[in-house]
């Protein structure tokens, strides 16, 4: 640990450092009691309070605190990134090693299927599902859907460190030694593609959040769950901006500026030191 | 003879591409558990009050023709391919009945193209020139600070880019309208004058991410060429700075950078969308909006099958034109 934060770079400590605190208020200060900042409240003098000790960041013009929303809607984003990013993953790479080690027809059929997911724009086909479901989605069925274009990318991408391990000695050891291909995969391969994976799932997170929060603009996502989307489309729909109401409209966009830089100075910074280690 | 077979292979698997798409959009409503003809009568019926049930199985008939919900899935699916696919007919337009989706995603579509064309290039060209620079002259003060600003900027959602223009530059500053508006009726000079003034934010929006990808991807690319041995050995020949890094750092960077415009096509159409939706920029984006709060289900469909084909004919493009730009590459 103390050998990786010395070999690390500056833009690798810093987005570790901010992704680190935006998982630290999704999972730890989330955890803190309070009230669900969901309802709008009644009474008029809880509306569009300034920041204080007991609302951090305010009120909105419905009495619901700012500060617990944006804990929630971090909370929120993060789980459904990282639920899409997982699914993801684990069917990419299944799909790439499959496809990679078994070769022939299933290879190719895979690889078109593949390929048509990587070339078609997700966020069009995106909204039709969600167009769709309007006003019944779930969370649940939100990552499922967001995850049908989290698996194609790192399925291409394990296919091709499959197809170049396959010929590398130690495997073609293991081969001869009898282990079955199930065992060689699990044993000799899935190590290699672990560091990758780990890239790959933190881009993945990425993009997922990403797609969400536009889904979100266009008010696909669900509607009672508080996302960082949701939250910067709420502000919009009761007129923060004209009302220069900018602690409302500016937290969960800085919010999520903050998200997505930690996170792709996190994923670079990581790369990066993976190709430093290799070049040892 | 070996460029005919490549093209033949190409050919076909750009037209998999779009069928395995076309055939995916077709099948979802068919399987989600939500009916659109029943959520389009509920919403008739929650706007104007009950209907008698004679009425309400004539109009839930009509529905089910104009969705072409009609018949076997099979005769369905061959139907949506025919009349869609190879002439681009998806029914009429429910929001603005009986408009074809056709007619309408036409008068919309050459904004969005115009606009994601032009920043697409512009960024590429920009970005590339940039990423060059700071590639390979890595360790300038500088080039660091510009690969700075791409790595803060790139990450950004689009709309949210989009957001904070729109705040800072129409809302607090003035100088450009909040809501995109196009006079189409008045004489050409006042056309294009509100266009141009219209598109500022959007193209600026778009191009600042699309730039912040190239400078970050070129920079590594030449970053890594400007350390090759022929980069080397092109400096003890004593050739000037400024021609290793044209013909020897340059020519051997950009390659990669074709297939990437290619790959990147589909990512600039979902921002072009969003970005449009933002400053109500009148493009496809907008359209598919309107669509989705009038459930107009036919223009949403139209829509996605006419942007799976013309990004998978984009990326067609750009990979047969690539072999002419790398003479490295022989069809195989």
């Amino acid at each position: 640990m103390k050998k990786f934060w010395k070999n690390a770079s500056i833009r690798l400590k810093i987005g570790l450092i901010m992704t680190l605190f935006f998982l630290f208020v999704g999972f730890v200060i989330y955890l803190i009691p309070h009230t669900d900042p969901f309802p709008y409240v009644s009474q008029m003098n809880m509306r569009n309070l300034p920041p204080s000790w007991e609302h951090l960041l305010g009120t909105t013009s419905r009495g619901q605190d700012i500060f617990w929303m944006l804990v929630e809607a971090i909370h929120n984003s993060l789980l459904i990134g990282l639920m899409v990013a997982f699914l993801g993953t684990v069917v990419g790479v299944l799909v790439g090693l499959t496809s990679g080690f078994v070769g022939g027809t299933l290879d190719r059929v895979l690889m078109v299927v593949t390929d048509t997911f990587v070339v078609i724009p997700s966020l069009p086909v995106l909204i039709l599902m969600t167009a769709l479901m309007k006003g019944s989605m779930t969370v649940v069925f939100m990552a499922l859907v967001l995850a049908l274009f989290a698996w194609a990318w790192p399925s291409r991408q394990i296919r091709s460190m499959a197809l170049t391990l396959k010929e590398r000695d130690f495997i073609q050891t293991a081969w001869f030694s009898g282990e079955g291909t199930l065992q060689t995969v699990v044993t000799e391969i899935l190590p290699f593609a672990f560091t990758w994976s780990l890239s790959n799932f933190m881009n993945a997170t990425l993009s997922a959040i990403a797609s969400e929060s536009s889904l979100a603009v266009l008010g696909l996502s669900p509607a009672n769950l508080i996302t960082l989307g949701n939250m910067i489309q709420w502000a919009r729909d009761f007129n923060a901006i004209m009302a220069r109401r900018w602690l409302w409209f500016a937290s969960p966009v800085v919010a999520t500026v903050l998200l997505f830089v930690g996170l792709f100075m996190l994923i670079t910074g990581y790369n990066d030191y993976l190709a430093m280690k290799r070049g040892r | 003879m070996k460029f005919w077979k490549y093209l033949g292979l190409r050919l076909l698997a750009w037209a998999v591409t779009i069928l395995i798409g076309v055939t995916f959009i077709f099948f979802i409503p068919r399987l989600f558990p939500s009916d659109p003809v029943e959520n389009m009568i509920g919403r008739i019926q929650s706007n104007s009050g009950q209907m008698d049930p004679a009425e309400k199985e004539a109009l839930r008939k009509s529905l089910r023709v104009q969705f072409g919900l009609e018949g076997s899935l099979w005769t369905q699916y061959t139907s949506f391919l025919w009349k869609g696919m190879l002439h681009f007919d998806f029914g009429p337009s429910l929001m603005s009945f009986p408009t074809p989706v056709g007619d309408i995603l036409m008068t919309y579509l050459p904004y969005t193209v115009g606009l994601s064309l032009t920043t697409t290039i512009l960024a590429w060209i920009i970005g590339n020139f940039i990423g060059l620079l700071a590639g390979f002259r890595k360790n300038k003060r500088a080039s660091k600070i510009l690969e700075g600003i791409a790595i803060c900027i790139y990450p950004i959602p689009y709309f949210i880019v989009a957001l904070i223009l729109q705040v800072i530059f129409a809302f607090l500053l003035g100088w450009f309208p909040l809501q995109a508006t196009i006079i189409q009726s008045a004489d050409f000079a006042t056309y294009i004058a509100s266009l141009i003034k219209a598109s500022i934010l959007p193209a600026v929006s778009i191009l600042l991410l699309g730039t912040g990808w190239w400078i970050i991807s070129m920079k590594s690319l030449s970053g890594a060429t400007a350390e090759e041995d022929f980069v080397l050995y092109a400096r003890y020949r004593g050739l000037s700075e400024g021609k290793i890094g044209r013909s020897y750092v340059f020519r051997n960077s950009i390659l990669t950078q074709v297939t990437a415009l290619a790959m990147s096509l589909g990512g600039v159409f979902n921002g072009s969308i969003m970005t449009e939706i933002i400053f109500g920029y009148p493009g496809v984006g907008t359209l598919v909006q309107k669509a989705i709060t009038q459930s107009d289900y036919n223009m949403i469909l139209g829509t996605i099958t006419l942007s799976i084909i013309a990004i998978s004919t984009c990326t067609l493009i750009a990979d047969l034109i690539y072999p002419f730009i790398d003479p490295r590459i022989r069809y195989s």
